[in-house]
């Protein structure tokens, strides 16, 4: 038996310059920054402040950067696909096949689990809490083990660049290509222990916060008090916690499959292909609107703040929440038209597809309602919101063309389905999370992000978005498939061109949004939030300091209607003073706590020892994580006290700036 | 849940207005701890249920996929899965009268019913083990078709969860020893005996669904 499994000097890619040369960048940059840190004497620092922090700020905080860094390693993966196929016309391009298919399986993967779910999944968490009024989240142990989690699965999903490979099959790996028959490597093997690994960190992440919601709100904060960014929210975890077990099961069977021998879904045997395509879809839809709810609720916060106007038909908007969180898991099979169920099947998932349009519609108009006679100001969030309104409904459009059976036929893998899912989710997902990242980024740092660098970026996206993806629009129609490595059709070159310069627009935007953080950074001073509601808010978060204190309020605030902040703000303004001092006390607060960290080190070394198939490692790595279980079960001090006089302190700090800024707000009309 | 916590200091009839929720009126801030522990823990064996679904219905789908090989008529030893229900069946039992040892703040009996509780469980285990030995010694393993595929992976999650139960249980008995009858080791020992019924219930399904519908069709 070999030590290291199937692991060897094979494995380094010494042959390929480019992943070479990128993964080597990678770690020599990663490398830099370890050192620098511990050069500077951060690490107790970070150790303290940061990676054993349970506050569901900070682990907001640290899931939003995550997001934002393996959005730069999933855009490098696009760019290089657009630049092959400007190259790829009746040429062979610069990227050999092999790569060029784990290019594009890396950039859906990494797009969608660990840019998209940990950016909604941070904004969530930094949110929630302080909108409903609380401390923190049901358990913010488990909290932090969910965000190691999803840090391990990206970790995994980044180490397959330098040792072996990523899976060539795709961002869902469909059988039977994904099988060991086809598949021998450690491709798919990366692909599924890196998902798994961080789809567990999702679904406890969805149980922490329908808890959370459900039996932590403040005193008066009933249900339909909530803002609405919380009702998207409990749809999303809702929607987790229905549909995540399934991708875990489901990917369970296709490493049993590839791993001991058995036929889920291998064409031999009895093994049954279509049954993937079915338990990967029946979670794989909820999963976009586990992605897009939360974005609904961003817009709809951003909406109504810069609006000054409360959320037109609040009610209706719980109701079209509620009512798509239903809908998603009925409309699975839409995914595969082509599977030849019939047509009878086929008509019944068409129409309930196109169903779904309804309550988005009712969305749309809500917003559009709330902007209508309102005062509205158009800051960078109220763009990128505007801009996801024009976006989404044509990608919407564009997707109840693809519920029709028959278009569906036509339109099925080609590359008109490749524009209709990144109109969708680029202009909503994405909108949604830059949209809440620079709306909320002053609540969490204390300063404003730069606004006229903000809107600079917000034209280079949009722009950059229709030109890059409104060609691939017309490549469908003219026939071209999605993930060509080569192509010969002289029509298609020209919007390909097109196309790979709108990429380079969107690349221009992410740079100005880097500089525009820099700035921000370094500007600080200017920019400074100093009463804590920069934005004139209506909800709680905006009732506390910013950066709020680690307890978010000093006293719990009693919600007596909906817009709780709102109703607080106006009196104090009417009549140009605070309430009443609160009787000050002292603070329970969840004691910091490494295991999440610990665990998620032994989940990545189980992980990496499972591709290599290095039993002994796997062994170790259980035995590990199960210890780490039991000294954490065994710790006897879970909390600690924040004392009275400090919380009065921090707080009275808080109403002496806002007392001061009273008579420069905006009066009540 | 099993109502073993002792009432909140200063509870005076209803704390969660449960029983009348006027709007408005019923929101009294964050429920208590343990509300909140049960409730997502809750949650978390829902979500677990849900895998088990995805588990059955590709053992559903794939029941008469057999590739020429034997079937469950051939295969399932109805008296053996009998016995192991019964074997989880009491595990279960003697697991809530654990909690009600524990209740009364009774060491010795909650131990000894814990006890029982493992024992019996473990007993379910080996049972199956042998099964699943005697079945591959037939030739009969997963690789053979992908209804031995499907009842493997069906079956053998619901032993993996016995597993992972026995270790929980074995740490929760030294901590009961340990440390005593604290709120938070009482909270998981309700946590623990909710996961533990719902193993059960997991296994009905699994006797129905798989044993007695495999072993007469």
């Amino acid at each position: 038996m070999q030590m290291l499994g199937k692991l060897s000097w094979d494995a380094i890619p010494l042959n390929e310059p480019i992943p070479l040369v990128a993964s080597g960048l990678v770690a020599v940059v990663g490398l830099l920054v370890l050192a620098w840190v511990t050069f500077k004497g951060y690490v107790p620092y970070l150790w303290r402040e940061w990676i054993t922090s349970v506050d569901h700020k900070r682990i907001g905080v640290m899931y939003t950067l995550l997001a934002m860094v393996m959005l730069l390693r999933g855009f490098t993966d696009a760019i290089m696909m657009r630049a092959q196929q400007a190259l790829a016309f009746d040429a062979p391009g610069y990227l050999p096949p092999d790569h060029y298919n784990q290019i594009f399986s890396a950039h859906g993967t990494i797009m969608i689990f660990f840019v998209a779910m940990p950016f909604v999944i941070g904004l969530m968490n930094f949110v929630l809490p302080l909108q409903l009024g609380v401390r923190d989240v049901a358990f913010p142990t488990l909290n932090s083990v969910s965000f190691w989690l999803t840090a391990s699965g990206a970790l995994l999903v980044n180490i397959s660049l330098l040792v072996g490979e990523f899976a060539r099959t795709g961002w869902l790996p469909f059988p039977p290509l994904s099988e060991l028959q086809y598949s021998p490597g450690v491709g798919v093997d990366y692909y599924i222990w890196a998902l798994q690994i961080s789809g567990v960190g999702t679904l406890l992440t969805g149980v922490n916060f329908v808890t959370t919601i459900l039996k932590m709100r403040a005193p008066g904060m009933g249900l339909l008090r909530m803002p609405m960014f919380c009702w998207t929210a409990l749809a999303t975890n809702l929607l987790i916690v229905a549909a995540f077990p399934v991708l875990t099961a489901t990917l369970a069977m296709l490493a049993l499959d590839r791993y001991l021998g058995f036929h889920f879904f291998t064409n031999e045997a009895g093994g049954n292909v279509m049954m993937f395509m079915n338990l990967i879809w029946i979670w794989g839809h909820p999963e976009v609107y586990i992605l897009i709810l939360p974005a609904f609720g961003i817009f709809s916060e951003v909406i109504s703040t810069f609006s000054s106007k409360p959320l037109f038909g609040y009610r209706s908007m719980v109701m079209a929440t509620m009512a798509i969180c239903i809908l998603s898991f009925l409309v699975w099979l839409h995914h595969f038209f082509t599977m030849g169920a019939g047509a009878d099947v086929n008509a019944v998932f068409g129409i309930a597809t196109t169903i779904i349009a309804v309550p988005t519609g009712v969305k749309i108009f809500n917003w559009l309602f709330t902007m209508y006679g309102g005062r509205v100001r158009f800051t960078t969030p109220l763009l990128w919101s505007v801009a996801f309104m024009v976006t989404f409904v044509i990608g919407g459009m564009t997707g109840v063309l693809l519920a029709v059976p028959p278009a569906d036929f036509v339109l099925h893998n080609s590359l008109f389905l490749v524009a209709h899912f990144h109109n969708v989710i680029i202009g909503g997902v994405l909108f949604g999370a830059f949209a809440g990242y620079t709306y909320w980024f002053p609540k969490a740092f204390g300063f404003c992000l730069d606004e006229r660098l903000g809107k600079i970026a917000f034209w280079f996206w949009i722009s950059g978005f229709y030109v890059a993806f409104m060609p691939l629009y017309v490549l469908g129609l003219l026939g071209m498939t999605r993930r060509m490595l080569r192509y010969d059709v002289p029509e298609w070159h020209p919007w390909v061109l097109l196309a790979g310069f709108g990429a380079v627009l969107i690349l221009c935007g992410i740079i100005v949004q880097i500089v525009q953080l820099v700035v921000s950074i370094r500007n600080r001073e200017q920019l400074r939030d100093v009463i804590g509601d920069p934005w004139d808010g209506r909800s709680l978060e905006w009732a506390t300091a910013s950066p709020p204190p680690v307890f978010n309020f000093a006293v719990l605030p009693n919600v007596e209607g909906e817009e709780a902040y709102w109703g607080i703000k106006q009196r104090a303004l009417s009549e140009q003073r605070l309430g009443e001092e609160p009787v000050y006390e002292a603070i329970e607060m969840p004691r910091n706590s490494p295991t999440g960290f610990i665990t998620a080190f032994f989940a990545t070394v189980t992980g990496f020892a499972l591709i290599w198939q290095i039993w002994w490692m796997v062994m170790l790595g259980l035995v590990g994580a199960f210890a780490t279980f039991v000294v954490f079960a065994w710790r006897d001090v879970v909390e600690y006290e924040f004392p009275a006089e400090e919380v009065a302190r921090i707080d009275r700090e808080r109403r002496r700036a806002r007392a001061a800024a009273l008579p420069t707000l905006r009066q009540p009309t | 849940m099993t109502d073993i916590a002792t009432p909140v200091p200063g509870f005076q009839g209803d704390p969660y207005k449960i029983g009348h929720r006027h709007h408005g009126r019923a929101e009294v801030g964050p429920a208590s701890t343990r509300i909140v522990v049960a409730y997502g823990f809750w949650l978390f064996l829902l979500s677990d249920i849900i895998m088990f679904s995805a588990l059955f219905a590709a053992y559903a789908v794939l029941a008469g996929s057999t590739a020429d090989g034997p079937t469950g008529r051939d295969l399932f030893e109805t008296p053996r899965v009998a016995v192991q229900t019964v074997c989880l069946l009491l595990s279960s039992f003697a697991c809530g009268l654990a909690a009600v040892a524990a209740r009364l703040r009774s060491q010795v009996w909650t131990q000894i019913g814990l006890l029982i509780t493992g024992l019996l469980g473990l007993a379910f285990l080996l049972l199956e083990l042998q099964e699943f030995a005697n079945m591959i010694a037939a030739g009969a393993g997963p690789s053979r078709s992908a209804f031995l595929s499907a009842f493997f992976a069906l079956v053998g999650c619901h032993g993996l969860h016995i597993t992972l139960g026995l270790l929980w249980l074995g740490t929760m008995m030294a901590q009961i020893y340990v440390k005593g009858f604290r709120p938070p080791i009482l909270r998981r020992l309700a946590c623990f005996s909710l996961f533990w019924h719902a193993l059960d219930i997991i296994w009905v399904a699994l006797f129905s669904v798989v044993y007695l519908i495999g072993a007469h069709t």
